[in-house]
């Protein structure tokens, strides 16, 4: 007989689960300074490679001479593909089913390709040493223009796949050709098209821009020669895959690599492929038997590892007169750069771009996307965003702006028009879709009430007054958006990355005690998991979040997964450590009814404890029923208290949201302020309100980047013109604006707690949402489509042409 | 190059050693002395990363060589902390959650230290201006400013508790 | 970035200062805050030999306001002009610019002497030191001279200041009437896309004096005279600022770069001139 338990309310509080702003315990660490990143990592006799690099975008190597650099004291070795080529690491696979040089193999494709490694005593011999390698180039005509990549007379760029015409994803029809990937229904769409009452038409660029975590790609990698292991720590942010694709490139069996992710400075997509500057360092590694340190600098960073965006997105809107849409047409001109990178899903070449129907209910629609090489960077990963999600976001709330231009119609009015409704979930879209769950319409007007929307069009109109008067120089712009993002990679059945399901997973031990540790396959990089795959748990098995310890990243302890990325950790191993408590409840329920002397299906789960069907001073606590698993013998069970979930999920989620932006546009030097930035996300049930604010706030400030400037610009000799902070745009405290951030929740139907993930939506969804306020201020004048990003010379640029300036 | 005796006083604690003099003290205090708070983050002046107090001023050890800083007090974000535990900007970052990947926070702080100093009582503009030398890729601000105001608002509270 | 190896030198003096500078010719160079040559060091841009750092001469330091003179040691960094109150009390749009430069951190340790000696086009003071008709003193090997800011600067990192001389101070006269420095930058921590520092005085509501220097639109400051004569006189109404700004546009040649091309450049300098006139003329 127990004394009777606290109030349900109080015990669900102390356990800080679903719901709970706990505070992060990551934080004490990084406060202190005492975060655990691969630079900080220092183990005795730790060499140091640094890259020999391509001054152009496109040339033969003729010779290399490392002599010099080889004399200089310090120096242990120089690597090049001649002695890559042994091991058959000279060339590496990309995760896209392309290849990649590791070094130059007889050309070089790309400005800042790796060359040579360069191995040293410390970095600043190697930084020296680097210097002394002489390599001769002979200079190619260089190809930076897509729509010039396929020319009859273009220049072959990758002669090893000469006269292949047949690549990873199908026929390619041109030797810089790579992929065509169509989806939907062409012959039906072109009919619509053929038939509709108005069309739209408009191409959209979204520029080639960069993750640019505040931390730079980098690993350790250390070979034990005498018990044959070896430990790759590294920013990796899909540590399992990195030990698989380790183990089939380099012939070192999988069970005796070791990768450990330590703590993230900042993902955001760049640090899911493999580069160079990991297979060096094993390499040199395995070579000169200690471990081998190699960190890029911010430029190598910009100029070299992963690339996002460069889509050339043709679309065609179809629609009655008064603005029903009745079918879309797109096709992309896709630039990949060199080599195709691309960290997609293995059979979606384009990744999930196949979302650009957005929220609207369109009842036809084809999309094509045309991949091509060019003598620029590899990447097109998915920075900050799911696959090519943001693209797609961008390229349909662009169609639907320049559809509400033609037929002269409020664009809010359009989208609410259009919106699937919410009883038509689950909703399955003309390119393929199922969306899980959504009420648009509920978060779009909540929207437009928050911000008086209609005050803000008042305002905005006698602001044109105004400066048709000559009172003012400034232009108001409402920037509208409404995103469906698709997230949540995902299925087996038709998600993998070289191979390997996309599932994830956690399994979990409870301690005698009562405490517990929980590891999954995948690794944080800011989100906070420690915290938030703490509070899952203890919601699902009443264990207090403070008691739970959540570890990622070491691949000899945590369960395989495949990362973080493509805010995938909640929707796939979130559900995975949902399940996986489940099943350390049922076995909990077995053992608390034996202590309890009922049968199982007379106890129940009462937050925090098992309780006897209508005997609610007969119970046994989680914690005690974790002892009762290690001291006493129960029959039938086995002791201790552990499980383990792999979680493929049914579906993906498919968070949406509503966005508005208000932006005062200097039409005189193309200055623009944010005056207001209301941002109402729907990701289902939400695990922790402070951690989803602090997503938004970062997501939306890496939309303003990229929408406002930041861009990895080429000159046309290939050379990359933005390549430090100066030039690449990363706004600092005092561009930014204040956001305001509002929620509805409605829950994912088939995720075990109905979360939907966030951490990308504000990217997908902000982009849009600058990018239209600066066009909505140029409407009145005629303003169309003007490509990003809206630096102050291209919006003075808009103004400029329509004879604003006199 | 030979090398040249540098000596410094990091966090209270004095410091003889050897450098290059091209040695950058980011790297002198992260590799020499085994603090890996500050970070490196661009490399050229804009990030903060590796933000320190040098002579009671916010500066980026990534461009100050070992040489220029010989004799000079330097506090890192170690030092901040007392025995007692976290310095209240510290806690305030934790409590307004001022930080996610961790990369930007040392320099954050530290900056945020200095700036606390000079101008104790500031106004959310005046910080947003003292503190756009420090990039953070994470947070997009707001988080960042709440918690120094926040920190701000204790200290100075504590300072009249005192009087 | 790793930045090649170098000599290091910390005189105490101006002359043992000259001396090494004088010792090592063009394989030598002064340091101040090295925030403009220590990243291009790292870039390997600059090589540099022997390095004469400055922060231990104290006759390099200091803000003097003198009767109707103002002299600045060329060590004083702008963290110092800005908390300066006699400083922004007699030449307000010292601070007023000085605010503008870099980041906070990038102030602590930026010197004036730096920003003027260095001939970068990107900095903010040459062109500020045009407007206020700046003397700038030079120690060498043959003792002092001294060069008018309006004369120091011949192209792109290229001064009168010669191989062993050295940057001691920076002179002027308190300026009068009203001021401004307007600038416009990508964020914080750029260079200017354009900036303008302006002087005005007035007298019966007419200009009795002017002066105009641009930054960051050509491969020098631009002082501008002809742009500044062209508001004597006048109660700066519309046509008058017009003229202005016609004169300026057509002593500035600006390059294109990531910032924009010449055409808007142009404009943009046109906006930020007359944006600066007009505060100016507010103080004044």
């Amino acid at each position: 007989m127990n004394e009777m338990s606290p109030p349900k309310a109080e015990r669900a509080a102390a356990l800080k689960g679903l719901g709970s702003a706990r505070k992060r315990v990551e934080d004490a660490r990084f406060t202190q300074g005492k975060g655990n990143y691969v630079d900080d990592l220092k183990l005795p006799g730790m060499l140091f490679g640094d890259f020999v690099r391509s001054p152009y975008a496109h040339a033969r190597v003729k010779s290399i001479n490392a002599d010099k650099a080889k004399e200089l004291p310090g120096v242990v070795a120089v690597l090049t593909a001649e002695d890559l080529a042994p091991l058959n690491l000279h060339w590496m696979p990309t995760l896209a089913g392309d290849k990649q040089m590791v070094l130059a193999d007889g050309k070089v494709l790309f400005q800042g390709q790796e060359v040579a490694f360069v191995v040293a005593e410390d970095r600043y011999i190697a930084a020296d040493a680097v210097e002394l390698v002489e390599v001769d180039y002979e200079e190619l005509p260089v190809v930076t223009d897509p729509f010039k990549a396929e020319a009859e007379d273009a220049p072959v760029l990758r002669e090893d796949l000469e006269g292949k015409m047949e690549g990873a994803h199908g026929p390619r029809r041109h030797h810089n050709h790579i992929f065509t990937w169509e989806q939907g229904d062409k012959a039906s769409t072109e009919s619509v098209l053929g038939s509709a009452e108005v069309v739209a038409e408009e191409m959209v660029y979204y520029h080639r821009t960069h993750p640019c975590p505040l931390e730079t790609c980098g690993c350790v990698a250390s070979m034990d020669k005498v018990n044959g292991k070896l430990t790759l720590h590294g920013t990796f942010q899909a540590p399992h895959a990195v030990r698989t694709v380790a183990s089939l490139i380099s012939g070192i069996a999988e069970h005796n690599i070791r990768v450990i992710s330590p703590d993230i400075g900042g993902g955001f997509g760049n640090k899911v492929g493999v580069y160079s500057g990991y297979i060096c360092a094993i390499v040199a590694s395995i070579v000169t038997g200690v471990p081998v340190k190699w960190i890029e600098d911010r430029m190598e960073n910009l100029m070299s590892t992963a690339f996002a965006r460069d889509y050339w997105m043709k679309g065609k809107i179809a629609a009655t007169k008064d603005g029903k849409i009745t079918g879309l047409w797109c096709h992309v001109t896709a630039d990949h750069g060199a080599f195709d990178a691309c960290a997609d899903p293995t059979k979606f070449p384009a990744g999930f771009f196949n979302i650009c129907t957005g929220s609207y209910d369109i009842p036809v629609a084809y999309l094509a996307v045309d991949g091509v090489y060019t003598n620029k960077a590899p990447g097109g990963v998915a920075y900050r965003c799911s696959f090519r999600v943001t693209e797609a976001a961008y390229f349909i709330e662009r169609m639907i702006e320049v559809l509400a231009i033609k037929l002269d119609m409020d664009a809010a009015e359009l989208r609410a028009k259009n919106f699937i409704k919410k009883d038509q979930f689950p909703y399955n879209s003309a390119l393929g879709w199922e969306y899980d769950s959504g009420d648009y319409h509920t978060a779009w007007d909540k929207a437009l009430k928050a911000v008086d929307y209609e005050g803000l069009r008042k305002e905005q109109a006698q602001r044109i007054e105004d400066f048709k008067a000559g009172k003012t120089r400034k232009l108001i712009g409402i920037g509208l958006t409404h995103f469906t993002e698709i997230v949540g990679a995902g299925p087996v059945k038709n998600c993998d990355i070289l191979g390997l399901g996309m599932f994830d997973s956690c399994e979990i031990r409870i301690h005698p005690t009562g405490s517990a540790i929980a590891r999954l396959g995948t690794i944080s990089q800011g989100q906070g998991h420690a915290t938030t795959f703490a509070q899952i748990l203890a919601s699902e098995i009443g264990i207090p979040a403070d008691d739970i310890t959540v570890e990622e990243g070491d691949t000899d302890t945590a369960p395989y997964g495949l990362g973080t990325y493509g805010s995938r950790s909640t929707p796939v191993a979130g559900a995975a450590t949902a399940m996986a408590g489940r099943k350390i409840r049922a076995k909990a329920q077995m053992i608390a009814a034996y202590l309890l002397e009922v049968h199982d299906d007379d106890v129940e789960w009462d937050v925090d404890r098992f309780v006897v069907k209508g005997a609610p001073e007969r119970f046994k606590t989680m914690k005690e029923v974790a002892f009762a698993s290690y001291n006493q013998p129960i029959p039938g069970v086995e002791p201790g208290l552990e499980a383990v979930s792999y979680y493929d999920p049914p579906n993906m989620t498919y968070p949406f949201g509503a966005y508005i932006c208000v932006m005062e546009i200097d039409v005189d030097t193309g200055e623009h302020k944010i005056r207001q930035f209301y941002a109402l996300d729907d990701c289902g049930t939400r695990i922790n309100p402070m951690i989803i604010e602090g997503q938004v706030h970062g997501g939306l400030t890496e939309a303003l980047a990229i929408t406002m400037g930041q861009e990895i610009a080429y000159d046309d000799m290939g050379n990359v013109k933005t390549g430090t902070l100066m030039d690449f745009f990363v706004p600092t405290s005092w561009e930014t604006p204040h956001y305001t951030t509002d929620f509805t929740v409605t829950p994912s139907p088939h995720h075990p707690i109905g979360a939907k993930g966030v951490g990308e939506s504000p990217n997908v969804g902000g982009v849009p949402a600058f990018s239209n306020a600066v066009h909505d201020a140029f409407r009145p004048f005629g303003l169309v489509q003007s490509h990003m990003p809206h630096d102050h010379w291209r919006i003075w640029k808009i103004a400029h042409d329509f004879g604003l300036h006199g | 190059m030979s090398k040249t005796h540098i000596k410094l006083t990091v966090n209270g604690k004095q410091h003889e050693l050897l450098a290059e003099p091209r040695q950058l003290l980011i790297h002198v205090l992260r590799e020499e002395l085994g603090l890996t708070g500050p970070h490196i983050g661009c490399e050229t002046t804009h990030c903060g990363a590796c933000t320190v107090d040098l002579d009671g001023k916010s500066v980026k050890s990534c461009t100050v060589f070992a040489a220029q800083a010989n004799g000079a007090e330097v506090t890192t974000i170690e030092g901040l902390g007392g025995p007692d535990g976290l310095h209240v900007l510290q806690q305030m970052f934790k409590e307004h959650h001022g930080l996610q990947c961790g990369f930007c926070t040392p320099g954050m702080i530290t900056r945020a230290h200095r700036l606390l100093q000079e101008n104790p009582d500031p106004s959310e503009e005046e910080v947003r201006f003292g503190m756009a030398g420090n990039l953070c890729r994470c947070t997009g601000y707001q988080n960042i400013v709440k918690a120094i105001l926040a920190a701000a608002a204790e200290m100075n509270a504590a300072k009249e508790a005192a009087q | 970035m790793i930045p090649g190896n170098f000599e290091y030198y910390r005189p105490e003096s101006v002359s043992d200062a000259v001396k090494l500078l004088a010792q090592h010719g063009d394989e030598a160079r002064a340091i101040a805050g090295g925030h403009s040559l220590i990243p291009m060091m790292k870039l390997r841009m600059a090589e540099v030999g022997h390095l004469v750092d400055l922060q231990a001469i104290g006759d390099l330091k200091g803000i003097s306001v003198d009767g109707g003179m103002i002299t600045v040691g060329a060590m004083t960094t702008q963290h110092e002009l800005i908390a300066s109150e006699a400083l922004a009390k007699a030449a307000p749009i010292i601070r007023e610019a000085s605010l503008q430069i870099a980041d906070p951190q990038v102030r602590y340790v930026g010197t004036i002497g730096g920003n003027v000696a260095n001939g970068d086009p990107g900095n903010d003071m040459p062109g500020l030191m045009q407007c206020l008709d700046a003397t700038f003193v030079l120690a060498g090997p043959n003792g002092t001279r001294e060069v008018a800011a309006r004369d120091f600067y011949e192209a792109a990192y290229f001064t009168a200041r010669e191989d062993d001389e050295l940057l001691v101070s920076i002179r002027f006269a308190t300026p009068k009437g009203g001021y401004a420095y307007e600038k416009q930058k990508r964020k914080i921590g750029d260079y200017a896309t354009a900036a303008a520092a302006v002087l005005i005085e007035k007298n019966a509501g007419k200009v009795s004096a002017a002066s105009i220097a641009m930054t960051n639109l050509s491969d020098t400051p631009v002082y501008c005279q002809e742009a500044a004569e062209a508001l004597l006189g006048t109660a700066t109404g519309n046509p008058d600022i017009e003229a202005a700004v016609t004169a300026m546009k057509a002593a500035i040649d600006p390059q294109e770069d990531n910032r924009g091309p010449v055409e808007f450049k142009q404009h943009v300098a046109g906006v930020i001139l007359r944006r600066a006139i007009e505060r100016a003329v507010s103080r004044a």
